[in-house]
């Protein structure tokens, strides 16, 4: 009997999909609520996500759109901490409309390659780059470096909120001079509130602190603060989304709430994930990119990858021989 | 196998440290350890007690000329210098003693010089402290860590001895013009002792304190959160402004507390080159108000230190010594009192 | 799996192709910053070369001034009192003084210090007491030393002290003397060896405490044996740091001392009479000797500052020396462990 599969839909509430308890599979399935009352008497693994095995079938939501626009373009990039190359050769695209996953294990230069996107690396001391990343066209060397992260935002693993209320956080980029043109004009606390509500909804946080704005942004639980840095880096209205590894330290009920983000986000925004859950990037990418010491071994779409992918190393990897 | 805390547990004594038995006059060794205990104890009784019996005592000594002059002691009227000088040449006999006395001018230096020294100062330190943390080279950075040290090493007297000879003199010379000097003579002297000289000598003497505590507080501030904001296109200066100096607010007040009651106490630079003059400077004066002379409350207390056998002055001085104490003390309820609200927002204190 | 899936491809590129290289450190431009933002830039670099200049002309114009009136037979010659420069004699006796007043001040300082250290740190009970002690070793750090000269001026012109200074004629006790300086200027010490020890030693995980328990000893046994050896740097380091404090303050000496010329005994008995003695350091006689004290004598002024200034930076260094060796031998205190004792 297969088991039981968690469906993550865009938009909507994440359900359970549970096979028909008559064994016969030609049967309807039953749906379930998490948060019914149903749940509390369904036994835990049908809550949770499913087993390794791959099967296209699991990897449910809409198909990803078929109008995509290029944002970024990654082309042969080298990156050294040193004397090492971390990242070697790689070239990828990133679109609007697509959510691509970098999954890899430890010392892949995934979060290495993530972080040149924002030309985050130039901060440590011998780090250099080769080769060429543009977003829009533009080499993003030659864009100021602020103004680039503010149209290439970035997510970290532990969520990041700053000593403020929940508002002053998300109103944090806006206040700069350089903040979108709707927020610029005037930065007073009664301009730029259209603009925090805003990025909370989309964040998925409007409705649990709506209350309260006011609220320190300690004081939320985990996965409250990085929707909370999620609402942040959407603020600024950029034109890519970074996010490396933004679950890893939340529980799995966070876990899937910002799951159901992320692809409610790729519409709007390009979105790069970085993930070591193999289940994620399966749930949450269109197009998965896997590296291994620093080389870029297989790209493509989801589906393709992890059904049938062509490498052997990738085909290692996915079924679980190494991590 | 052990758990390592940094707190240490010291009900973990091989003896059960109850305490329930008070076993001080037997042999053995729960008896020695109560011994010891007992006798760390009471050293450290004695160092409170000694504390405590000083601040009594300063005010206990103090009260009669706070008590003959009543609230005007904080007013103005007259000069302190004839003030004082009339108790000393006045009668010797108790009963007759003269106490008039009008702290005001003194009172007004100390507001001026501390208060203008504590702002200057605080400005300062911010400023070189951000340096230090964020946007020194490194090898800028191994010069200015002993720099600071060195100020804050630096005996008042010395301090003192350069501003009387070798800064006053200039400023006398170059900064204050003849006519200025006319045109109040007849109230008081202008040199180049005076309030300004007194003032930023005072801002070089608290500065060290001051960007001490900041720095070891900015570096406290999680990197992350420098991280996260710099992620956000926000460039360092404004991460630090709105970041890293929010975050260490209340070391900032502890500094400026410090700061304050160094200040406060400083009697000896003071004494060497505010003037000497118990002049209350006046604002109003435009320009000439930054060369009028002014004294202090600490700096008066070391100028009349000779006479403090005389019954009525070493009464006055007591009485200016006590004022000194309670501000003090004010100054570290004020900045417990400051910390609070910041404990909200996750600002640690 | 046929073969190792951890190894690279077969062929792996192994650098970029030359000149594509950019190489990283490309910091956040200033000269892209918005206007206030580069003012601010500016003010702080500013601030920061401003402060270096200002203490280096200050330490070289104390180093010039010191240099051209001092000299070796100053260092050697006591000081007479005679207005004329040349015959006013040398700084002799200010040195002393101000080795004497440190030696008592920090003898006193240094074992209470390390006491009340241990106290607060070890023991702690009651705990209102531990934290009235707390807040009083933090007045004692913030008061002005005017004030506790004060206090010392009440606290010693009792009669029953009148052993630690001289009486006059009169029967009243003068209350001026080495010993009665020193004991204020062990408070100014006090605060310092007090937190530097209490620092050092709540950082000493408690399985060091633990294990010396477990192994039969008792408390006292373990402070002295175990905790306070491995402190030493620390406490040394609090030392060396109230000890400059204590060199150059001057109120204390001022109201305490007595401000004679020379070291002026009390007394026969050799020792006893200089400690009962009034006298007077480098500080006070910068002081007297400066435009605001009774002589105008630039000059010697300037020498005995000079020498006070390098005996404080001295003084610094060490206390620098003591506490980098704290922290490194800090990593491997557990080794200089005295078990078996």
């Amino acid at each position: 009997m297969p088991p039981p599969v968690r469906r993550i839909a865009p938009t909507g509430r994440p359900t359970v999909v549970m096979p028909p308890s008559n064994g016969n599979r030609h049967d309807s399935p039953t749906v379930i609520d998490p948060d019914s009352a149903d749940a509390l008497t369904t036994p835990i693994p049908a809550l949770l996500s499913p087993s390794t095995e791959t099967d296209g079938h699991r990897r449910l939501g809409r198909p990803p759109s078929t109008e995509t626009l290029e944002r970024m373009r990654i082309e042969s990039v080298w990156l050294a901490y040193g004397e090492r190359w971390v990242v070697r050769d790689v070239s990828l695209p990133v679109r609007r409309g697509e959510v691509l996953a970098l999954i890899g294990a430890s010392g892949s230069g995934k979060t290495t390659l993530l972080r040149s996107l924002n030309r985050l690396t130039e901060v440590t001391a011998g780090a250099a780059r080769a080769g060429r990343i543009t977003l829009d066209g533009r080499e993003i060397g030659e864009i100021e470096v602020n103004s680039l992260r503010r149209r290439v935002s970035m997510v970290f693993q532990q969520p990041n909120p700053f000593p403020m209320s929940v508002r002053e956080n998300v109103a944090y980029a806006l206040r700069e001079e350089h903040a979108p043109r709707r927020a610029r004009k005037r930065r007073s606390r009664a301009d730029l509130e259209p603009a925090v509500i805003d990025a909370l909804r989309r964040a998925g946080l409007y409705e649990e602190v709506a209350g309260d704005l006011d609220h320190p942004a300690l004081r939320l639980s985990g996965g409250q603060q990085q929707r909370l840095c999620i609402a942040r880096a959407l603020a600024v209205e950029p034109e890519v989304l970074l996010l490396d590894e933004p679950c890893s330290a939340l529980d799995p009920i966070s876990t899937a709430t910002i799951e159901q983000l992320i692809v409610g986000l790729r519409e709007s925004v390009a979105i790069v994930i970085v993930t070591h859950n193999l289940q994620q990037a399966m749930r949450v990418a269109d197009h998965v990119a896997f590296m291994h010491l620093g080389e870029l071994v297989e790209y493509g779409p989801s589906t393709q990858l992890f059904d049938r992918p062509r490498e052997q190393r990738t085909r290692d990897y996915v079924s679980g021989a190494f991590g | 196998m052990f758990e390592s805390s940094n707190a240490p547990r010291s009900s973990g004594s091989p003896s059960g440290g109850s305490g329930a038995r008070l076993r001080l006059f037997g042999g053995g060794a729960a008896a020695a350890e109560r011994r010891g205990e007992l006798a760390l104890g009471a050293v450290a009784v004695g160092v409170l007690a000694v504390i405590g019996a000083m601040a009594v005592t300063v005010l206990v000594k103090g009260w009669p000329s706070f008590a003959h002059n009543g609230l005007a002691w904080f007013g103005s009227g007259g000069d302190v210098t004839s003030q004082l000088g009339a108790m000393i040449n006045g009668p010797k006999t108790p009963g007759h003693y003269v106490y008039h006395f009008r702290a005001w001018p003194l009172i007004w230096g100390t507001l001026l010089t501390t208060g203008m020294a504590v702002l200057l100062g605080m400005i300062v330190s911010i400023f070189a402290a951000v340096f230090i943390v964020e946007f020194a080279p490194s090898r800028v950075r191994a010069v200015i860590d002993p720099v600071i040290r060195l100020l804050a090493g630096v005996p008042s007297v010395v301090y003192g001895l350069i501003g009387i000879l070798a800064i006053a003199p200039w400023v006398e010379h170059n900064l204050i013009s003849r006519e200025r000097k006319r045109s109040v003579e007849y109230v008081v002297q202008l040199t180049g002792a005076n309030v300004s000289v007194a003032t930023l000598i005072l801002t070089l003497m608290i500065v060290p304190i001051m960007v001490a505590i900041v720095v070891s507080a900015l570096e406290t501030v999680p990197r992350s959160w420098i991280e996260g904001s710099a992620a956000l296109g926000v460039n360092r200066w404004r991460t630090t402004w709105r970041v890293s100096l929010r975050t260490v607010r209340p070391a900032i007040v502890a500094a400026a507390v410090l700061a304050t009651a160094r200040a406060l106490g400083e009697a000896i630079m003071l004494a060497m080159v505010s003037g000497g003059v118990p002049f209350a400077p006046n604002p109003l004066d435009g320009t000439t108000f930054f060369f009028e002379p002014v004294r202090t409350l600490a700096s008066t207390i070391i100028a009349y230190i000779d006479s403090v056998e005389v019954v009525p002055v070493g009464q006055t001085l007591y009485a200016i010594g006590a004022v000194l104490l309670f501000s003090c003390g004010l100054l570290s309820l004020a900045s417990w009192a400051a910390k609070q609200p910041m404990k909200r927002y996750g600002i640690r204190a | 799996m046929s073969r190792a899936p951890l190894t690279a491809s077969a062929s792996p590129p192994l650098a970029p192709p030359a000149g594509a290289i950019l190489a990283g450190r490309r910091r956040d431009r200033v000269g892209s910053w918005p206007l206030l933002d580069r003012l601010a830039f500016g003010l702080c670099w500013a601030v920061g070369v401003g402060l270096c200049v200002v203490t280096l002309a200050m330490v070289g114009f104390m180093l010039v001034k010191g240099v051209s009136y001092l000299s070796l037979s100053l260092l050697v010659t006591h000081p007479n009192a005679a207005p004329d420069q040349a015959r006013s004699g040398g700084i002799l006796d200010p040195i002393e003084g101000t080795l004497l007043l440190t030696a008592i001040g920090i003898a006193i300082a240094a074992p209470l210090g390390v006491a009340v250290a241990v106290w607060l740190s070890e023991h702690k009970r009651p705990a209102w007491l531990a934290r009235a002690v707390e807040s009083s070793i933090e007045m004692i750090a913030g008061a002005p030393s005017v004030l506790l000269a004060f206090f010392g001026l009440i606290l010693f012109a009792r009669p029953a002290l009148a052993f630690l200074s001289q009486t006059s004629a009169g029967g009243s006790v003068f209350g001026k003397s080495f010993l009665t300086a020193g004991a204020i200027m062990s408070l100014i010490a006090l605060p310092l060896v007090v937190a530097s020890t209490r620092e050092a030693l709540t950082q000493i995980p408690s399985h060091a405490r633990e294990a010396s328990y477990a192994l039969g000893k008792t408390k006292v046994t373990t402070i002295r044996r175990v905790l306070l050896p491995s402190v030493r740097s620390n406490i040394a380091s609090g030392m060396t740091l109230g000890m400059g404090r204590i060199i150059g303050d001057t109120a204390i000496v001022v109201i305490l001392l007595g401000a004679t010329l020379r070291l002026e005994g009390a007394g026969a008995t050799p020792l006893l009479s200089t400690l009962r003695g009034t006298g007077v350091t480098l500080t006070s006689y910068v002081l007297s000797n400066s435009p605001a004290g009774e002589g105008n004598a630039h000059e010697k002024a300037y020498a005995a500052a000079f020498v006070l200034l390098v005996l404080v930076l001295v003084l610094n260094v060490l206390a620098l020396r003591f506490g980098s060796a704290g922290t490194n031998g800090g990593g491997r205190w557990w080794r200089r462990l005295a078990w078996t004792r």
